[in-house]
């Protein structure tokens, strides 16, 4: 067992302690702490603007936080640039899907590898052969990521001419093509009917069959129910309640804060 | 790279060779010349602007330091014309880096105001810098390129070796393109932060991409110095940076080939216009507004999406029945 296992198994694989995000006077997150264990789905909900997104951007370093740490692995990753938090292995998606819309659907998944390739500006200007190896070597991997996401048919569109449900898929694709520890879903079904709602369920649910940590952000309740191992309920930048997905449909509180019935 | 692209290489590549053999007036061969040495300055800047979203008013200030460096080094310190060349670009590259330190950290287009004023500064220490640079008046007797005992002395010999350095800096750039880092580029100008996101080092590479375009210009500078021998500050002031950024969205940001299509373009056209030399910049000027309202991607890039929307429709015509239901 390597360390890194070790570790996973000892403590959560990421936390959040008193974190703090101001935006102006607002505070979108105010001393929120919360725990993530691995190879479950532990999703967020609340209503709009209780700090869901901000608590992804600040993880994923792109919003700086006031006040608080956050811990990946028991280690800080406060302060590093996403570029160092993605290759860390922790990678995304976002509410609006942000694909490179000129590039084809493989591309994208390619550029997804990204934190785990090295060819540099000198392999890739003379096309050194271990460039061209490792160039094999992504272009296959894609595909079987493309495969598995069911888009491979799709592979030489371009990224802006599929479905809003194929450009969920292909903005998990591309964030699951870097290979992360945990994988961060900003609201996968927004815009999806229930069909497709049902279809990006089951594939979240497959990837934590493959041992995959996932932390979902969803405002579908069905599907929140539906796949949590563990629900964080969020008002006003705090945690106002947690529990697995049965319980935490009972607690007054988040009944009256959130389900509001 | 991909197939396709190593095939339109070749035949570019033959065509361009077989031009001298048509052309006996060494006019034209020279205004060609210069075409080669735009491209490469053109290739450079369109990787900026094209791959790293960012813009370069001074490139006319990198491709005078590759001359200027070239021509004080061999013919005031009598350095070797290639060493000298290598230098010149290494110190271009340098500079390049500390302009791009600061400014390409800020999101935004500095890049555009610091490259600007560094090419005015440029353009007057140019002149003001008499004891070295030679002043307003330029600066005269700079050697030949030379490869061993042969010395590159007329126009023809000069347009097989400008030409052959211009297709190899257009197969290492595309290259470049179709590689890891060009995958990382097209997609940190399409969308930074999704590229972040996804792992990409985007102020690292903005950076490399700036001096790779900086060390180009530089590459082209120095080549030009020792081509005319003679030069003065008149040739790198801002209105070639103009010059280049037009060639570059003329042809299409983001694609290779319509860089050196603009450049052609856009360098043979005053030739073909010297009847109407004085309106030259008006010309110019109407050329890249009517391409950037009617081609905004640029005329190339403009002019091959409306040769396929035709063949399509034509294809639709000549088989109404592929589309009945």
């Amino acid at each position: 067992m390597s360390q890194e296992d070790a570790l996973s198994l000892n403590g959560p694989i990421l936390e959040t302690r008193g974190l703090t995000l101001r935006f102006g006077g607002l505070e979108a997150l105010n001393g929120l702490s919360i725990s993530v264990e691995s190879h479950r789905i532990v999703s967020m909900i609340g209503p709009n603007g209780a700090g869901k997104t901000t608590l992804l951007n600040a993880i994923t370093g792109v919003n700086l936080p006031d006040d608080g740490d956050i811990l990946f692995r028991g280690q800080s990753i406060l302060g590093l640039k996403p570029f160092q938090i993605t290759a860390l292995g922790v990678n995304r998606t976002f509410q609006q899907t942000q694909l490179f819309s000129n590039m084809t659907v493989l591309g994208n998944v390619m550029v997804g590898m990204h934190p785990r390739t090295r060819s540099g500006f000198l392999g890739g200007t003379f096309h050194l052969p271990g460039e061209r190896r490792e160039e094999k070597q992504i272009r296959k991997r894609a595909e079987a990521l493309l495969e598995r996401f069911g888009l491979l048919p799709r592979a030489e569109w371009r990224a802006s001419h599929i479905s809003i449900a194929e450009q969920k898929r292909l903005e998990i694709a591309r964030a699951m093509a870097g290979e992360p520890a945990i994988l961060l879903l900003d609201e996968p079904a927004a815009g999806l009917n229930i069909r497709e709602t049902e279809v990006m369920g089951d594939l979240i649910l497959r990837l934590k069959g493959d041992g995959q940590t996932v932390i979902l952000v969803e405002h579908n309740m069905h599907l929140v129910m539906g796949i949590s191992d563990w629900v964080i309920v969020l008002h006003h930048g705090s945690k106002i309640g947690e529990g697995r997905p049965e319980d935490v449909q009972k607690d007054n509180r988040v009944v009256e804060a959130y389900l509001g019935t | 790279m991909g197939k396709r692209n190593r095939i339109y290489l070749l035949i570019y590549a033959q065509i361009v060779f077989d031009i001298p053999l048509l052309l006996r007036n060494n006019y034209h061969l020279m205004v060609l010349n210069v075409a080669a040495l735009n491209i490469i300055v053109v290739i450079g800047l369109n990787l900026l602007m094209g791959y790293a979203g960012q813009i370069s008013l001074g490139h006319a200030a990198f491709f005078g330091l590759g001359a200027y460096l070239s021509a004080v080094l061999t013919t005031t310190y009598g350095f070797p014309v290639w060493p000298a060349l290598i230098l010149a670009f290494v110190v271009t590259g340098a500079v390049a880096y500390a302009i791009g330190i600061p400014t390409l950290k800020l999101e935004g287009h500095y890049l555009v105001m610091a490259t600007l004023g560094f090419n005015v500064i440029v353009y007057i220490v140019m002149i003001q810098l008499d004891a070295v640079t030679g002043g307003p008046s330029g600066f005269a007797g700079i050697p030949h390129l030379r490869m061993g005992g042969f010395v590159f002395n007329s126009e023809r010999k000069i347009y097989y070796l400008f030409w052959a350095i211009s297709i190899l800096v257009l197969l290492l750039s595309l290259n470049l393109i179709t590689s890891r880092v060009g995958r990382a580029m097209a997609a940190l100008s399409h969308n930074e932060i999704a590229a972040k996101c996804a792992g990409v080092d985007t102020e690292k590479y903005k950076l490399n991409i700036f001096v790779i375009s900086a060390i180009l210009a530089s590459l082209a500078g120095s080549l030009y110095a020792h081509y005319i021998t003679f030069i003065s500050p008149g040739t790198f002031s801002f209105f070639y940076s103009l010059q280049v950024v037009t060639m570059v969205l003329v042809g299409g940001m983001g694609s290779l080939w319509g860089s050196i299509f603009g450049t052609v373009l856009l360098t043979l056209l005053p030739e073909l216009l010297h009847a109407v030399k004085d309106y030259n910049v008006l010309i110019q000027g109407v050329i890249l507004t009517g391409v950037l309202v009617f081609f905004p991607e640029g005329l190339f890039p403009g002019i091959l999406e409306a040769w396929r929307k035709r063949r399509v429709a034509a294809q639709q015509e000549t088989a109404p029945t592929a589309k009945a239901p």
